[in-house]
């Protein structure tokens, strides 16, 4: 589906994945948990592993992994963005207004707006 | 490394593993360990706390009950399952940990878990945050009613709450209603687009559940059961978890 939305070439795997894929930390109520240096160090292999692949952009399936993944990104410089899965299939069909874009990153954020004179 | 000499008791007695594997289907395997090391190697909570999975594991089965429970580290395992897949003997032991946290007196339990869980008990929505049915009701209809204005081709797009006899049984996480409500709509586009016949439940609607996080039983199953419930009394064949 990913890559239909995107195009074949730029779609990159992480590795290891699927069941082999490192969990990035958010889950199991770590992000409540009050232990945040060791929930960031918990996260650095998720962090390396979605840096080695060069993507500008990694696709959360989960509230908890999108808000854990962002926090990486900024924590150890990455600069990488978080997008859940339904606004990108909504960017590829044309239909992302300009109000449900708050994790798309400037280069994307006026690509093919639906609707622009709804700007909040 | 650690310079004291651990002696084992001499009266035999029952160790938490031990009965931890009497609750378990197959005894969670707990007892099956060949010590091979593959459930750390890539467990990303290995050296926290000084701890790692195979460690905890060797303490559990040695029956170092007081430093197995008295440790942070089981805060520290997400429960991600990883090592059971890499396991040659699929041994559960994110099952163990989350007995060993389901054994902390819940007030010492964290506080933030805690607060999470005890919020999604004080109303019918299960939601983390403690946001209503009512309000929940209030957001969804008002941003459905600003975007069929303002996207005239999602004229005719739904976000039914409480529809009997809806194919899908939808949850969602609070904090889209709570804190960016505009970002629940990139999914009702899909699901109208695709022509689903869904609904939220004024119940239970709310995905996230803290209290299996918490290790509370009970309260994980009143989440749990009051979101199936809804979606039962709905008449609605599938539930579709957004979480
Ligand atoms: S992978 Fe399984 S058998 Fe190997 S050390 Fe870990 S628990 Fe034991
Ligand atoms: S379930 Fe816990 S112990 Fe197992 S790999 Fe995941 S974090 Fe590590």
């Amino acid at each position: 589906m990913v890559k239909t939305a995107v195009g074949e070439e730029n779609f990159i795997d992480m590795q290891p994945n699927r069941s082999n894929n490192y969990c990035c930390g958010g889950g199991g109520g770590f992000l409540q948990s009050g232990f945040k240096a060791q929930r960031l160090e918990f996260g650095r292999l998720k962090d390396e592993q979605i840096r080695a692949t060069g993507a500008q952009y990694c696709i959360a399936g989960c509230h908890n992994c999108h808000a854990q993944i962002h926090e990486l990104s900024e924590h150890y410089g990455g600069g990488y963005h978080v997008i859940h899965l339904w606004t990108l299939l909504c960017l590829a069909l044309g239909i992302l207004g300009p109000n449900e874009r708050a994790y798309l990153g400037d280069d994307l954020r006026e690509v093919a707006v639906f609707h622009p004179e709804s700007a909040k | 490394m650690e310079e004291t000499v651990i002696r084992l008791g001499g009266k035999r007695r029952t160790t938490f593993m031990e009965k931890v594997r009497e609750i378990l289907p197959e005894g969670g395997h707990l007892n099956l360990c060949l010590t091979c090391g593959a459930c750390s190697s890539g467990c990303p909570a290995t050296g926290l706390e000084g701890l790692d999975p195979r460690k905890f594991l060797r303490m559990a089965a040695l029956g170092l009950d007081e430093e197995i429970l008295a440790t942070d580290w089981v805060w520290m395992c997400t429960q991600c399952q990883r090592c059971i897949y890499v396991c040659p003997m699929k041994i559960d032991i994110p099952r163990l940990v989350y007995n060993v946290r389901a054994a902390w007196p819940r007030e010492k339990r964290p506080k933030g878990i805690r607060g999470s869980c005890d919020m999604a008990l004080r109303n019918d929505s299960c939601s983390a945050m403690g946001a209503s049915p009512e309000d929940f009701r209030f957001v969804v209809e008002d941003v459905l009613a600003e975007y069929r204005e303002a996207q005239p081709e999602f004229a005719a797009m739904e976000a039914p709450i409480d529809k009997a006899g809806a194919e899908f049984f939808l949850n969602q996480n609070s904090r889209e209603p709570v804190t960016e409500p505009d970002e629940m709509v990139p999914l009702w586009k899909l699901l109208h687009l695709a022509g689903a016949d869904w609904t939220y439940g004024s119940k239970g609607w709310g995905g996230e559940n803290y209290c299996m996080f918490l290790g509370d039983d009970a309260a994980w199953k009143h989440i749990t059961a009051t979101a199936a419930r809804q979606a039962e009394e709905l008449g609605c064949k599938v539930f579709l978890n957004t979480e």
